[in-house]
């Protein structure tokens, strides 16, 4: 808020200065702007295509059909973010063989630019791990997993903001509960936080001090547990919090037919998604956004 | 005075932009799909990714489809009521695999296994016997761990498995039932089970942790995570012999009379 009321003040300044008039003008031209957000989550694994006998997923899935389909949509809009919501490791002898250098590999050709950490990703421990960042072109991102007592402490980022033809992307990670679900020695130091509390703190961050046009949560806490509604969730997380656009959900392993929409605590709407598993699915969310000057007050118009 | 309108020019041309992102962005239109990955007709991206992964799948596939050794028959954990070949063969490998490692520790030895049959993924077909069996039958990442057990714990283990309508594996125990199913008698390598003894219990990570409800493992005393994947013990077993032998037989043994 700082930095606009700031802003505001020098504008008029440099107005006065004589060349505000120019750059206010060309503020004024309505602009619209187009970004595609590419999702996957729980591919454990699955480089290779189901074969043509599997009795779910028959041909379905594969690195290669994934880098074809990504390769399409980019020549259409190249202003494309392409994000995973974690469990990349573990369901293949290939995880067995090469311990998820082949997997990062693979998404780093793929040009993926970040992901979160599954529960699975740890099968090979913090270490494990560590040791296969190297391979990794884009960003691991968990706001909910303190590692600062163990070896990826400085290794994995809260959030990332890109600027993709102008607008800013703000994503976050958050990751599930370990504790009972992953052995400790995997896990080591690693501090599981509130990812309620993180999620509406690293919203607020995103958008209100660094501005952000979208914000993106890449969560592995699993897309709802209606045993449980207390228990974290994306569909809990959602009503709960503040400044999040979209949810890219993961852990469940849940086929959503489509992207479903659910109200923030504002009663705001929020799109949730999750493509199940194996990478059989990719998620497809496009973004269109007017500036300022040309929106009308008509709303979000969302097509799912 | 030069430099103050340089500076001048870059502090406008600062604002010029600064201004120009200032005016917000909105999302006015919001587009969902899921799209499903199947093959595409002519895919370009094909040859670098399959250039790339060529050798790591040959390597995966040499390495998973050589021969160990051979299935004379099939080996099934459904071919018996209270116990299996299938269950049988991989409580077998656990107990001669894993008691070496054991004893080189500790110097004490299992006395018995426990598995789960829900653990057992797959059968073994008649035929050729290599690593990708080993990942069949067991794709999961569980370890063996051997447990102290007082005696209590485990009568605890043998109640669970009497009630039990599935026939879990073990070897080393020997539990017979009467016809009506009362416990007759449990022998313990070849020894009546003596309650007031410590016994070593082999098992999975994943029951010592308390899965598939075999809650007995917490009443233990101390216990050995071996760090040994039960699919590496197979294969190392599956490397030793040259043909499989697995049948049912009395190790669970229901008699026909009280």
């Amino acid at each position: 808020m700082k930095r606009r009321s700031f802003v505001n003040k020098t504008l008029a300044a440099s107005a006065l200065a004589g060349f505000g008039g120019l750059s206010l003008k060309s503020c004024l031209v309505n602009s619209k702007k187009h970004i595609t957000i590419l999702h996957t989550n729980d591919v454990h694994s699955h480089i290779e295509a189901f074969s043509s006998a599997h009795a779910s997923f028959p041909n379905m899935g594969g690195v290669i059909a994934r880098a074809e389909l990504i390769r399409q949509i980019r020549s259409e809009n190249p202003n494309t973010l392409l994000l995973d919501a974690g469990d990349i490791f573990q369901g293949t002898p290939y995880f067995n063989f090469y311990g998820g250098e082949l997997e990062f590999k693979l998404m780093s050709k793929l040009g993926y630019d970040a992901a979160t950490i599954g529960n699975h990703d740890f099968d090979n421990g913090v270490d494990g791990l560590l040791a296969q960042l190297p391979n990794a072109d884009f960003k691991l991102l968990s706001a909910n997993y303190d590692f600062i007592n163990t070896v990826l402490d400085g290794f994995v980022e809260t959030h990332q903001i890109y600027i993709v033809d102008d607008i800013r992307i703000g994503v976050f990670g958050l990751g599930i509960q370990l504790a009972g679900l992953v052995p400790k020695d995997l896990y080591k130091e690693t501090r599981y936080l509130n990812p309620t509390e993180i999620a509406q703190d690293m919203g607020r961050r995103l958008k209100e001090d660094e501005d952000c046009d979208l914000v993106i949560c890449l969560s592995h806490l699993g897309f709802e547990y209606t045993s449980d509604e207390q228990r974290a969730s994306d569909v809990q997380l959602c009503s709960a919090t503040d400044y999040i656009d979209l949810i890219i959900g993961g852990h469940t392993h849940t086929f959503l037919e489509k992207p479903i929409i659910r109200k923030n605590r504002r009663g705001e709407r929020v799109l949730i998604n999750q493509v199940g598993c194996y990478g059989v699915n990719l998620g497809r969310i496009d973004f269109y956004f007017d500036s300022a000057a040309g929106q009308d007050s008509g709303g979000i118009n969302i097509v799912v | 005075m030069y430099l103050y309108i340089k500076q001048f020019v870059l502090f406008v041309t600062i604002i010029f932009f600064a201004s120009c992102r200032e005016h917000q962005y909105a999302i006015s239109e919001i587009h969902g799909n899921q799209l499903p990955i199947a093959p595409s007709e002519s895919p370009t991206t094909k040859d670098s990714i399959q250039n790339f992964l060529e050798p790591y799948i040959k390597h995966v596939n040499n390495v998973l489809d050589e021969p160990l050794c051979y299935a004379p028959y099939v080996i099934s954990k459904n071919d018996g009521r209270y116990n299996s070949s299938a269950g049988n063969l991989m409580a077998d490998i656990i107990m001669m695999q894993a008691n070496p490692v054991f004893k080189s520790r500790t110097d004490n030895n299992i006395d018995f296994v426990v598995l789960n049959h829900g653990g057992i993924r797959s059968i073994i077909s008649k035929g050729g016997v290599s690593s990708r069996t080993a990942y069949e039958v067991m794709p999961f990442e569980n370890t063996i761990v051997v447990v102290e057990m007082r005696g209590r714990a485990i009568r605890d283990l043998v109640s669970h498995l009497i009630r039990s309508s599935r026939p879990h594996p073990i070897s080393g125990i020997q539990i017979i039932i009467d016809n009506k199913n009362q416990l007759s008698s449990v022998t313990i390598q070849g020894q009546p089970f003596d309650e007031n003894r410590i016994y070593n219990v082999a098992t999975s990570n994943y029951l010592f942790n308390g899965g598939d409800d075999m809650g007995f493992f917490k009443d233990r005393l101390q216990h050995f995570e071996l760090q040994y994947l039960i699919r590496n013990a197979m294969i190392d077993y599956f490397k030793n012999i040259d043909t499989l032998k697995a049948g049912v037989d009395d190790r669970f043994l229901k008699l026909d009379t009280p």
